[in-house]
Parts: C-alpha cells; sequence; structure tokens
C-alpha cells in the first residue's frame, strides 16, 4: 500500500523530471532536473529491493556525472537562445517517432509473458537472509570477475582519454629537455690534477656564456627646461 | 492498482526511454541535453534490467545494471571532453556544424 503510493509518487516525479530535462530552456535547469530524475530513479531502485545500485545511482550519476555535466555546461560559454532554433521544426517528427517507439514498446508489454520454467532457469538467484549488497559482492567477484576487470579497465582507458583529449601544452613551463644537457659540451678531457693546484691554474675553466647586452643607461638630460640646479 | 508488480516498472522504462528518444530529437542543435537524452536512455534500461531482477528474484540483473552505469559513466567523460575541446577550437557547439570529418 505505502509502497505501491510511494511508487507512483516517484514515478511521477521521474517521468516529469525527464519531460523538463528534454524541453528546459536553460542546460543549466536540464541538468537540475536529471539530478532529480536520477534521485528519483535510485528510489525505484529502492522500491524495487537493489538498494546497493541505488546508492551506486546516486554516488556515481548524482555525484559524479550530473555534477560533470553542470560543470561543462557553465564552463563552455555558449548562446544557448541560438541553439534552439529549429525547436519547433523538430519537435513533430521527433514526437512521431517516439509515439510510434511508444507503441511498439506497448505492443511489447501487451503481448509478452514469462516462461513457466523460469523459476528454475535462473542464474544467481537471491538467497534468503542475505543482503542485496553482500549477495551482489559474492556474484561480482568469482563468476564475473573478468567483466568486473574489463570494467574497470574501461574506465581506466576513459580517464586517460579525457586527461589527453583536454591536456593543454603550457609553452611557458620550464621542462627537462635531455638533448640540451648532453650536448652541452662538446668535447669531455680528462686532466691529471697535482694536489693543491687551482682551476685557474690549471687552465680548465669553463668558458663563460656570451654575457647579454646590458640596457643602456638613459642618460640623464640635465640642460632640459627647468631642472633644478 | 496498488500493487507494484512488474508492468508498471516496465512501463516507467517504456516512457522514460520515448522521452530520451523524443529528446535527442528536439534538440538537435545542442549536444549537451542529446548527452544528458542519452543518460536518460541508459537510465530505462537500468530500469528494465532491476524490475526483472526484482521480479525473477535472479541477481543477475543487477550486475548488468552495474556493468551499464560503468559504460555509461565512462560515455558521459569522454563525450563531454570531446565537446569541451571541440568548443575549444570551433567556438560553438552546434552538432550541424560538425563537418570537418566530412561525415
Amino acid at each position: 500500500m505505502i509502497a505501491g503510493l510511494a511508487f507512483y509518487a516517484f514515478a511521477g516525479v521521474l517521468i516529469a523530471s525527464a519531460v523538463m530535462v528534454v524541453t528546459s530552456r536553460n542546460p543549466v535547469h536540464s541538468v537540475l532536473y536529471l539530478i532529480l530524475a536520477f534521485f528519483n530513479a535510485a528510489a525505484l531502485f529502492l522500491i524495487a529491493g537493489a538498494e546497493f545500485l541505488a546508492m551506486i545511482l546516486v554516488i556515481v550519476y548524482v555525484g559524479a556525472v550530473a555534477v560533470l555535466f553542470l560543470f561543462v555546461v557553465m564552463m563552455l560559454d555558449i548562446d544557448f537562445t541560438q541553439l534552439r532554433e529549429g525547436f519547433q521544426r523538430y519537435a513533430p517528427i521527433g514526437a512521431v517517432i517516439g509515439g510510434i517507439l511508444f507503441l511498439e514498446l506497448v505492443f511489447v508489454l501487451g503481448a509478452w509473458q514469462s516462461s513457466g520454467q523460469s523459476e528454475g532457469l535462473r542464474l544467481h538467484p537471491v538467497q534468503e537472509g542475505v543482503q542485496n549488497t553482500a549477495a551482489i559482492g559474492r556474484v561480482l567477484y568469482t563468476d564475473y570477475i573478468f567483466l568486473f576487470q574489463g570494467a574497470g579497465l574501461i574506465l581506466l582507458v576513459a580517464m586517460i582519454g579525457a586527461i589527453v583529449l583536454t591536456h593543454r601544452d603550457r609553452l611557458r613551463s620550464r621542462r627537462q629537455d635531455i638533448g640540451v644537457q648532453v650536448s652541452r659540451r662538446t668535447q669531455l678531457d680528462m686532466a691529471s690534477v697535482p694536489l693543491g693546484a687551482s682551476i685557474g691554474e690549471l687552465g680548465i675553466l669553463r668558458p663563460l656564456p656570451p654575457e647579454e647586452e646590458k640596457p643602456k643607461a638613459v642618460a640623464h638630460d640635465d640642460h632640459g627646461h627647468g631642472g633644478h640646479h | 492498482m496498488l500493487e507494484i508488480g512488474l508492468g508498471h516498472y516496465l512501463t516507467v522504462g517504456a516512457i522514460l526511454f520515448v522521452l530520451g528518444i523524443f529528446g535527442i530529437f528536439l534538440n538537435r542543435k545542442n549536444i549537451i541535453v542529446i548527452l544528458m537524452s542519452l543518460e536518460l536512455i541508459l537510465l530505462s534500461v537500468n530500469l528494465n534490467l532491476v524490475a526483472f531482477s526484482a521480479n525473477l528474484g535472479d541477481l543477475t540483473g543487477q550486475i548488468f545494471s552495474m556493468f551499464i552505469l560503468t559504460v555509461a559513466a565512462a560515455e558521459a567523460a569522454i563525450g563531454l571532453a570531446i565537446v569541451v575541446i571541440y568548443f575549444r577550437n570551433r567556438g560553438t557547439i552546434e552538432v550541424e556544424d560538425v563537418s570537418t570529418l566530412k561525415g
């Protein structure tokens, strides 16, 4: 009873916020409605009994993805009113295709029924007395360990890719140039150095770098108009 | 009516999916909103997987939902990075102007 009412409330807010995401004038509002949609989807997950996924949804989507969207929307200086040209032009065809798709989905849902043997076909039945998180961990780290590590690899590739794509070289930064360092002196020689001799006596001083041209001293013009004597 | 079954979840997922498709058509120029619509579509898929998982008492749906979540996060990061460098180079993010690759 309570769960039913809660389902309708969360589903209603979810769909309403999804509508606002796609029709909102300001993309910042779109992102905020997207965050609201994610929260409501997490609540629906909770009602369905997937507690771990609900928390992951809140942490990953709201905490990372939606905030990333928010950063990008606010960082780019875009004329969003200009981007909305053709909004009315594309709305009818979008509505037609969306309507057709929805009708097809309704047909599928209406004609679909689960097999009578579906009880025996389950891969990982939910065990009584095991929490959702523990049950997922037991399955994820045993049967799906390669998929799990593949997911980690995908995240690594995404991280490196995003850094490589958006990284900008700073021209002014001083960095080590090994080639210049190695080719600094053209010849190296060994010398037997008598004890107590200074570098000046031996004549192995390095040549000093050429002096930079000093700025010329500004000539003071005392003969000008009314300087102090 | 107040008993929540599989059909309710599938209906919500279908509506969310259609809204995501509709959003792609509606915001054909703004690639950021297109990416957000993509997130909505992936969310509806996750909702369906979780609903079937709860209905059948099978954990596999939740596992795969988690992998979809991972891939969606990676896709959002890469997509937004591409948007940022495109904006840096061209000064706009209009999708219809993206023709450098003659696509």
